[in-house]
């Protein structure tokens, strides 16, 4: 009688542990402690709180639950990985890793067990290129894109000649610092400036060094990519030296508020560059405030919201939540699997009208992934921060890369990744 | 005057000012080793939460906001009032005092004549905990530390060059109030150490935990005494690195900036950590001007390591440190 007690008991426990099946599963590689945990707290917000809204208030996606995972990195590569591996076998349909070194890490492993890998905006630039990175995708735009929309604006800012000035580059001294180098000296070459390079190391919290040579250089702009303290200091420095402030300008991330509140009215007119809109004057952010945040559902405590992380982890669930819907209507399951969720990444169309439909209007750029380009349009605006008003201006629209130089440039390192793990590049004509 | 000298000048002069950050740091490591032989790995974390509890308390912070909220379904964030930085600092070395007590009375007394190596592996544990209490207590976001300190160009030393060489040097005024303030700590921790009761007392319980009981002195009120008193630097360090970047996690990994420093000055020298800091300061700013730009940059974290291990090499026991005599 004991036996079978136990044997009922033990049933009942293994049907409650284990994963619905009956569920979309998103793991989330968040990082809420450590040393960049203030950037990384409002993202997992943003990218868990979307998904909550989904469950609340549609019933899912196409009357699936989604079931998010979130597992804590600390921004840490090999946490990164060991979150990857914990979680894959639970039925994990899609991976947002939100480091590009965890990014470098996955590529070969999720292109082995066949999930796919979205890094919006981080990861490796030639991912982009779809016949080689299956698995991979990056869109909306990437870190060569980015240099090149900065490069352009820097054109809009000079009438379009910017030969003989100088340009300096401020960067992690990292992989993911170091994404641009190569881009800006293709561009350097083609309009004629000249690039200084200034690395900074981890974490970035002494700049000194960095900041006399750009008093003593007068570059005409600088350009940052940093993350973490390394952003904050450096707007700090480049107020302490009375640096321009609208001729310094940061990659998307390094454009948050968290960057540019340590200045306190010194950091006014920095510029940043980013794929999406800040702020939450969107209709989305009503269901979000009805159905997340006053049902006690906020996965933080509801003061990010609006924020430029927090929108951009929203935007990224959103991405995930429209190829998941894609990837129902191609397959006809709505119990999708790895493989399907690829295939509606693939024919993922962010039309305006379907943003508009969101309620996210002119939130993000519209694009279209196709099996060669997983990378988007690689569309990006710049905004300005308005220190009295602490607040995000967008100060221009939407602007395109130069296409002509970083096509060559993705089709030349994917080339080499394909030669170095023997890959064939699949046939998207 | 030729140009790249006057550019060595400002490299030098900045590198002193680093210097003295760095040393700030430092001086909490010295103090603790000092009087307890224990390497203290939890002093960045510690400057970190000094500084996080001051911003807390300064704004009127509610502390485990998020805990309560989440426990009694209350949505409370602060206590509505704003007290005056001095009333701050004040509450805040009250506390790190009441943490040093509990340190004292919940992991040292429990470890007293335990091999270093073990009291060592106790402040790495407690530098983790530290950590994760302190997210738990004010959050994991970044705050602005806002007490009044000059920032930006020193406006007279700028003019004063250029009127001079024709070129105006740039000196932080955040980087003067922290060598002043640091100078007036190193001369009182100095003449606290030397010259009361209580600071030869900790002398004695450095040379040796039980001869110094044996004559009297109270291990576990010299204990608090000295984490208190580090706890004490360990906020000054996290004002002046806080007011640069904000205070956020990444200040505990100031204490990798004080390692270098420590090898240089001697793990049990006040002036130590001072001279320790400023070499290492100046060492590691001139060798990025000047060979940096030929071997791609960023020399300054791995340079300050090699300075210190050459002079290691030299002076096992660092520049001011007690000389390692063993008899047999």
């Amino acid at each position: 009688m004991k036996l079978k007690k136990l044997a009922v008991a033990t049933a009942a426990m293994v049907a409650l542990g284990a994963p619905a099946m009956a569920e979309i599963v998103f793991p989330s590689l968040s990082y809420r402690t450590g040393p960049y945990a203030a950037n990384g707290t409002p993202f997992a917000d943003g990218y868990a709180d979307y998904f909550t809204l989904i469950n609340e208030r549609d019933g899912g996606i196409g009357g699936e639950k989604i079931r998010l995972l979130e597992c804590e990195t600390g921004y840490n590569t090999e946490k990164g990985v060991e979150c990857y591996e914990s979680t894959k076998g639970e039925g994990a349909v899609l991976y947002e890793p939100l480091s590009t070194g965890i990014t470098y890490q996955l590529i070969p492993k999720a292109s082995a067990d066949g999930i796919p890998v979205h890094s919006g905006g981080y990861g490796r630039t030639s991912a982009a290129n779809g016949a080689v990175f299956k698995w991979i995708f990056n869109y909306p735009t990437n870190y060569w894109y980015g240099a090149s929309v900065a490069i352009k604006h820097i054109l809009d800012q000079e009438g379009g000649d910017i030969s003989g000035k100088t340009i300096a580059l401020l960067y992690h001294n990292s992989a993911y610092g170091k994404e641009p180098i190569r881009t800006l000296e293709e561009l350097a070459k083609k309009h004629g400036f000249s690039l200084t390079l200034l690395p900074v190391d981890h974490p970035g919290q002494e700049q000194k060094s960095q900041w006399l040579q750009i008093r003593r250089e007068k570059p005409d702009y600088v350009l940052m990519w940093g993350w973490g303290v390394m952003n904050q200091v450096a707007i700090q420095e480049a107020a302490n030296i009375r640096y321009p402030m609208d001729h310094f300008i940061g990659i998307w991330w390094s454009g948050s508020e968290n960057d540019v509140k340590a200045a306190g009215a010194k950091g006014d007119g920095y510029k940043a560059l980013s794929f999406h809109m800040p702020g939450s004057d969107f209709p989305v952010f009503d269901d979000i405030q009805k159905y997340v945040v006053d049902a006690g559902k906020a996965a933080g405590a509801g003061d990010q919201i609006g924020t430029v992380l927090y929108n951009r982890g929203l935007y990224a669930a959103m991405l995930a939540v429209e190829a998941a819907r894609t990837a129902q209507e191609l397959s006809g399951n709505t119990r999708i699997t790895p493989a399907e969720m690829r295939d509606g990444m693939e024919n993922l169309d962010m039309s305006e009208e379907k943003m508009a439909a969101l309620g996210l209007p002119g939130f993000g750029p519209a694009f279209k992934v196709t099996c060669a380009n997983h990378g988007g349009n690689g569309l990006a605006l710049v905004q300005q921060w308005d220190a009295t008003a602490q607040k995000w201006n967008v100060i221009t629209d939407y602007i395109e890369p130069d296409l002509e130089v970083i096509q060559p440039l993705i089709e030349e390192d994917s080339a080499a990744f394909a030669a170095e793990n023997n890959i064939t590049p699949r046939d998207c004509n | 005057m030729p140009e790249q000298f006057l550019w060595a000048m400002e490299v030098m002069l900045n590198g002193l000012m680093a210097g003295v950050l760095y040393a700030l740091v430092a001086l909490g490591f010295v103090l603790i080793f000092k009087a307890s032989g224990v390497f203290n790995y939890a002093q960045g974390v510690m400057a970190l939460f000094a500084a996080m509890t001051l911003v807390g308390l300064q704004k009127g912070q509610v502390p485990f906001a998020h805990l309560i909220n989440t426990i009694f379904g209350t949505d409370v964030h602060k206590f509505g009032w704003e007290l005056a930085p001095w009333l701050a600092i004040l509450l805040t070395a009250g506390v790190m005092v009441l943490f040093a007590w509990l340190v004292q009375r919940f992991i040292l007394q429990h470890l007293v004549n335990q091999p270093d190596i073990i009291l060592f592996m106790a402040t790495i544990g407690l530098a983790y905990f530290m950590e994760g209490f302190a997210d738990l207590m004010w959050g994991a976001d970044i705050k602005t530390l806002d007490i009044g300190l000059p920032q930006g160009v020193n406006a007279w030393i700028d003019e004063t060059t250029f009127n001079l060489f024709g070129y105006g040097f740039f000196i932080d005024n955040l980087d003067i109030a922290a060598t002043i303030v640091a100078a007036l700590l190193v001369v009182a921790l100095v003449l606290f150490s030397q010259y009361t009761k209580q600071g030869r007392a900790m002398r004695a319980v450095a040379d040796d935990h039980q001869a110094a009981l044996s004559v009297g002195i109270s291990l576990r009120f010299i204990w608090v005494m000295v984490w208190s008193v580090a706890g004490f630097v360990a906020l000054v360090a996290g004002i002046m690195w806080g007011a640069k970047s904000g205070v956020q996690f990444s200040l505990s990994l100031i204490a990798l900036k004080a390692l270098p420093v420590l090898m240089l000055g001697g793990f049990t020298s006040i002036p130590g950590a001072i001279v320790g800091g400023l070499i290492i300061g100046v060492g590691e700013k001139l060798f990025e001007f000047l060979v940096g730009p030929y071997i791609g940059g960023a020399t300054e974290n791995w340079f300050a390591y090699v300075l210190a291990l050459i002079f290691l090499v030299f002076r096992p026991q660092g520049l001011f440190g007690e000389k390692i005599i063993e008899r047999v």
